[in-house]
């Protein structure tokens, strides 16, 4: 695993804003590395505790425990549609649904410890979240970074079309 | 997501949504600055950091995050001239399902946020301040990013801010996913680089042992908001809008089975819940009834259309009068809704109509909870996913007599038997709803057909 100095000195510079404990920067460092790399290794996990001065399992407890840490890569591009209450009311479990049809994801497929489903060519992977704090405009769902309102079964194929 | 300019509904009183969706608004600090923009700061430099926390106390602020807890007190719990430094901390952690009204905060008036916790920083004499922000904002942490360089620059954060000698460093901390982060302490420790497991109150109080054991403040982001209008109005003029013990606006967010969804900001307890669904909300959708409310968050407890309450209420002769009322009649403030066995909490309001399912709605919170449940705790880890596991099974067909009652008995072993909050939030809706809809959790106890199957 090669750290670029750029990525290195923005983890250098993240780590100033926590003068009591170096410790503070870990999610933010799991963040950048997870950015750049899509996913967090064992190796990344070692890197990132010899950085702030830490055990490995101080930095693989965090990865286990929050949601957005992923130790396997996803898709090319991860979509999240919010599962909960005013979502589903709205109708997300058929949005899912819908977006497993046109993104040729099986959505019974089961992998061992991981709730993610995957296209097989890799292109995208899908995961049904919890609550995504827009619920008055459900259903939502967010592509990579962007985040989508009131998105209808129809828009679904549109929108995976923008993702290549 | 400015896409959609939406017009205020004109019984909305808008303070801390003024620009939102405003025509032209930007999030850049010359648009801020242009509409008078940071003077409220200047105006707080010119009191003492006690003369603010008297005003916040004068204005009788609660917090918008859940608990309602009056900010001033928990302001006053940090004692000046302590050995410790003093941290601020603005939960933007927005986590409770149906609550978005940070969001637009933050997306669309992220100055607003950083001179509210400017000011409060000075308040409490705090000189290094961190916005825990979720993980799902990203979007939004640039934005704040951006609006924090941007106030660097003109002197409004830094050293010696305004020349008035005081130093203050914000910076925005990233969660990644996590529900419990909004539990005050366990964003604490999630902001300590660990797992967020709550602490123990006591000892743990963050006015006392907070960040790095050290006192403590956090706030919500509308919270935070709110402190930058107390000081341009006064805390007296303040506590003028709303009602006594329930002051200021707030930003009700509706979702579901309404024909008009989205966040309004109201005088607390100017409108009934009738009116907010009725008048504001534009009703139901036609030809449905209304089934019951979620008032304040999943977690509140969720009130029946067809209930009746008893609520005592104080005359201005200091008699007591008690009033029979429907759930129209409801005012939308923190008393109220205790008074009627829920709570107003994050002011996320949850309509259903009568065409849902009061099974499958408990069925997708007790998800949530399952899901969200740091483990720490045995009564809220185990029984939060007992809960999720016989909701889901009774919805299969796999019902069983016993279902509603082991169902209560459940969540009643974990309210009060956890170390944070969220034991009372998992436990409150199975409660609640078993208790209201106990007809149709009877009718899915007495079905098994499936389980009959397998066996």
């Amino acid at each position: 695993m090669e750290i670029p100095s750029e990525l290195e000195s923005r983890i250098d510079e993240v780590i100033t804003h926590y003068p009591a404990s170096k410790r503070s920067a870990s999610l933010p460092l799991l963040h950048l590395i997870q950015e750049h790399f899509g996913y967090i290794t064992d190796e990344a996990i070692s890197w990132v505790a010899q950085k702030l001065e830490l055990e490995p399992i101080n930095i693989l407890e965090l990865v286990t425990f929050y949601p957005m840490f992923r130790q396997e890569p996803y898709g090319k591009h991860h979509i999240r549609v919010c599962r909960t209450l005013s979502c589903a009311m709205a109708g997300s479990y058929s949005l899912l649904k819908t977006f497993c049809r046109h993104a040729k994801i099986d959505p019974e497929q089961h992998e061992h410890g991981s709730h993610v489903l995957k296209s097989p060519d890799g292109k995208y992977s899908l995961e049904f979240v919890e609550c995504l704090a827009s619920c008055g405009t459900g259903p939502v769902c967010m592509i990579d970074d962007d985040f989508y309102e009131a998105v209808s079964e129809d828009e679904a194929p549109e929108l995976l079309q923008k993702y290549q | 997501m400015a896409a959609i300019l939406r017009t205020p509904h004109p019984r909305e009183k808008r303070i801390i949504f003024k620009n939102i969706d405003r025509e032209g608004w930007t999030t850049d600090i010359d648009c801020y600055e242009k509409d008078g923009g940071y003077e409220d700061l200047r105006a707080a430099f010119r009191l003492t950091p006690e003369q603010i926390v008297n005003e916040v106390k004068t204005s009788s602020l609660r917090g918008r995050g859940g608990a309602g807890f009056p900010c001033g007190a928990k302001w006053g719990f940090i004692k000046p001239g302590g050995s410790k430094p003093v941290y601020l901390i603005c939960n933007a952690d927005e986590s409770e399902p149906g609550t978005f009204k940070d969001r637009y905060i933050i997306h669309q008036d992220p100055h607003q946020l950083l001179e509210g916790m400017i000011i409060s920083c000075y308040a409490v004499n705090a000189r290094l301040a961190y916005i825990y922000i979720r993980g799902e904002f990203p979007l939004g942490a640039k934005i704040l990013e951006q609006a924090i360089a941007e106030a660097k620059g003109r002197g409004y954060i830094g050293s010696n801010i305004l020349g008035g000698g005081f130093d203050l460093e914000i910076y925005v901390h990233r969660g990644a996913g996590a529900y419990i982060c909004g539990e005050e302490t366990g964003l604490i420790e999630s902001l300590e680089g660990k797992r967020p497991y709550p602490r123990i109150k006591p000892p743990y109080f963050p006015a006392v042992l907070g960040l790095y054991l050290s006192p403590t403040v956090v706030n919500n982001v509308e919270t935070l908001c709110n402190v930058k209008h107390i000081v341009r109005m006064g805390g007296a003029e303040f506590a003028k809008i709303g009602r006594p013990n329930n002051t200021g606006t707030r930003v009700l967010c509706v979702s579901g089975d309404v024909q008009k969804p989205g966040y309004y900001e109201l005088e607390v307890g100017a409108l009934t819940m009738g009116e907010l669904i009725y008048d504001v909300c534009g009703g139901l959708k036609p030809g449905r009834k209304l089934k019951a409310v979620i008032p304040g968050g999943s977690s509140a407890k969720v009130l029946r259309a067809d209930e009746r309450y008893k609520i005592k209420s104080k005359q201005s002769d200091g008699t007591v009068t008690e009033q029979e009322i429907g759930i129209d009649d409801i005012r939308m403030d923190f008393d109220s809704l205790a008074a009627v066995g829920s709570m107003a909490g994050s002011g996320g309001v949850i309509v259903m109509d009568d065409s849902r399912d009061m099974v499958w709605a408990l069925n997708n919170i007790n998800e949530f909870y399952a899901h969200e449940s740091c483990g720490q705790c045995t009564p809220c880890r185990e029984g939060s996913l007992w809960m999720s596991k016989m909701t889901g099974r009774m919805l299969q067909g796999g019902g069983d007599q016993r279902d509603p009652d082991v169902l209560t008995s459940v969540a009643d072993n974990i309210a009060g038997r956890t170390i944070c909050a969220f034991g009372e939030a998992c436990a409150w809706p199975t409660q609640s709803f078993v208790a209201k809809f106990r007809d149709e959790f009877a009718a899915y106890a007495a079905k098994n057909g499936s389980k009959a199957e397998q066996a």
